[in-house]
């Protein structure tokens, strides 16, 4: 007998609770983004406000999170938090997806001396450590969060040509695309029949799995200055902003951080319980 | 084996070449006229023009790339805005206090992710995994500039009980000065026999390598436990149980033998990412470390010291892969062949 979709989904989630809990806080995540402007108790502090005679001031029932240097919301600041490095992970992966998926598998299909010299170049790109290289593009361009996504979006790419190399390669070999190929049906058709949707659970897998790593990215550039610039109401700004007010004004930096903590913990949860649910193999490799 | 050593060399430098030419394109990405913003603001026309000449800039860029990779080959890392010194000596008094702390983190991260990894996969699914896998990810999801801070305000501020921040107490230099040798605190502490620095140094260093050991041990105990539980069912394993060897043998032993490869090679990995974790931790410790240097060059706009310390980490990174792909070859027959 077949499993249906939704019964091996239930059989994942009894599995491993961890893919469970991932889920219910994406989910949670993702109402609270769109449904900021109604759970955030003061809209209007996600912006440039200043509220000169509430600086300061910790955690009560009026800001449950505390305020600002400048007399903000901090809750309502988190809530909008929810609109800054999220969405600026979901546009890197799609453009990482973008020019990674056909570079990859024109490496991975046509083989060749376009395989060697695509594969050269993502592998100097590879030999950086992420963060590292986004740093220094984010260094050279104008602080902002345009910056920031070209930024990691720039070296974020050569992971995808690498996956899609690799699916295409080993599809490409099969006997099934050679007997396609003996039919004379078209390079196109192949690529779209037959590897770009064998190649579409492992994608999703390794999206879910970076959106964590982004937003961790994005808030450590933001931290260093390179990315958000006040009064955007992203996290890794708010922590550096909250840093000179650390002692004894803890709350500034204990929430927003929180939030970071948070968010790449809920998805990381959920890309690794999708990855033993659909793509146990990989699981190896991490 | 000579010959997999000379091709994996190889490779390692022709990737180096790469990492310096991407560089030297980020470089010229720099929005703007570099020469006039040498110049400074209120430079004529002319002065702009002499500028472009002197940094030679009106050269085509083929000669402007060669003459910048001549000059990374034989030292000449340009000259820091902020410092006024060549960045390649910033970094080089700058790289030992990283790698000590650098080198402690994955310490911690192998005493503790490889254990904890073991147990994992012991019985995997039950509450004991289920909490390891939480906390390992937990680990990897961690930013680390945020735990730098908390754990200063828990440890040092509130409870008085670690040094907030600094690589030994300034105070014992006039009782106990130490001796500088290899430019690494504890090791000079040790080769000078100075007991009390020694002790202050250890200190100041347990709260910045938790927290870049952070990411590591999530890595390593997620990593242990994928590779146990991939072997765990095979013959020779069997052939263990069979021979009478108690579990904590057939688990410490016998799998995790066959889970170091995996784990060196992440080694490599996390060693490069730890470098830059330190320019988020660095300066919040106050260590006189790259990271803290990297963290100032950034707020002050110095391009030429970024991207030396770029290059420095990337060319660390490449070393590092080199290095833990000869051992493993050295070690296991079965890479060296193709």
């Amino acid at each position: 007998m077949i499993e249906t979709p939704g019964a091996a989904l239930r059989r994942g989630l009894r599995a491993n609770p961890l893919l469970a809990v991932g889920g219910a806080l994406v989910l949670l995540i993702v109402v609270v983004a769109v449904l900021a402007p109604l759970i955030a108790p003061f809209p209007g502090d996600a912006g440039n406000a200043s509220h000169p005679f509430s600086v300061l001031h910790g955690p009560s029932a009026a800001h449950w999170l505390g305020t600002d240097q400048v007399g903000r919301d901090i809750l309502s600041r988190v809530v909008y938090g929810t609109r800054v490095s999220p969405v600026i992970a979901v546009i890197v992966l799609a453009i990482a997806c973008v020019i990674g998926v056909p570079l990859g598998v024109a490496a991975g299909f046509l083989g060749g001396w376009v395989d060697e010299l695509i594969m050269r170049i993502t592998d100097i790109f590879l030999a950086f450590p992420p963060l590292l290289l986004a740093l220094a593009l984010a260094s050279v361009l104008p602080a902002s969060l345009t910056s920031l996504t070209i930024a990691i979006a720039a070296v974020w790419w050569p992971w995808y040509v690498r996956l899609l190399r690799g699916q295409a390669a080993s599809v490409a070999g099969r006997p099934y695309v050679e007997s396609c190929r003996a039919l004379g049906i078209s390079r196109r058709r192949i690529i779209f029949r037959h590897i770009l949707p064998n190649a579409l659970t492992p994608l999703l897998v390794q999206v879910s799995l970076d959106v964590g790593g982004v937003i961790l990215t994005a808030s450590a550039l933001s931290f260093l200055g390179l990315g958000a610039q006040d009064p955007a109401p992203d996290w890794g700004l708010m922590v550096a902003e909250g840093q000179s007010y650390f002692t004894p004004d803890w709350w500034l930096v204990t929430f927003p951080g929180l939030a970071i903590l948070v968010t790449a913990f809920a998805f990381n949860l959920l890309g690794d319980g999708l990855r033993d649910l659909l793509d146990p193999k990989r699981s190896l490799l991490l | 084996m000579l010959v997999f050593v000379a091709r994996r060399l190889a490779l390692a430098v022709v990737v180096v070449v790469g990492v310096i030419v991407v560089t030297f394109a980020v470089a010229h990405l720099v929005p703007g006229d570099p020469a006039s913003v040498w110049a400074g603001p209120h430079a004529s026309a002319a002065q702009v023009a002499a500028a472009r000449k002197f940094l030679g800039l009106d050269r085509p860029v083929a000669v402007q790339l060669l003459s910048y990779l001549g000059g990374i080959l034989r030292g000449n890392w340009g000259t820091s805005i902020h410092t006024h010194r060549p960045v390649l000596s910033d970094i080089m008094t700058a790289a030992p206090a990283t790698l000590e702390l650098v080198i402690t983190a994955l310490l911690i991260a192998v005493v503790a992710g490889v254990p904890l990894g073991l147990v994992s996969a012991r019985r995997p699914g039950r509450a004991a995994d289920q909490v390891i896998r939480a906390g390992s990810i937990l680990g990897v999801s961690m930013p680390v500039f945020w735990m730098a801070l908390i754990l200063q305000l828990i440890f040092s501020q509130k409870l008085h009980l670690l040094p907030a921040a600094g690589e030994y107490s300034p105070g014992l230099l006039f009782s106990h000065p130490l001796v500088k040798r290899t430019g690494f605190p504890v090791i000079d502490s040790i080769l000078g026999g100075n007991i009390p620095m020694l002790g202050s140094t250890l200190v100041h260093l347990i709260l910045p390598a938790l927290v870049v050991a952070s990411y590591p041990a999530g890595l390593i105990a997620r990593m242990v436990r994928a590779q146990v539980l991939d072997t765990i069912g095979d013959t020779h394993i069997l052939n263990a149980r069979a021979l009478g060897f108690g579990e904590g043998q057939i688990f410490g032993r016998f799998a995790m033998k066959l889970a170091w490869p995996p784990v060196a090679a992440a080694l490599a990995l996390v060693f490069g990412y730890s470098l830059v974790n330190t320019f988020l931790v660095e300066s919040i410790f106050d260590w006189p470390g790259l990271g803290s240097y990297a963290a100032a060059s950034i707020a002050n706009l110095d391009t030429p010291a970024i991207l030396g310390v770029t290059l420095f980490v990337a060319i660390a990174y490449v070393v590092a892969n080199l290095v833990v792909d000869i051992v493993q070859a050295a070690i296991d027959p079965r890479i060296r062949p193709a």
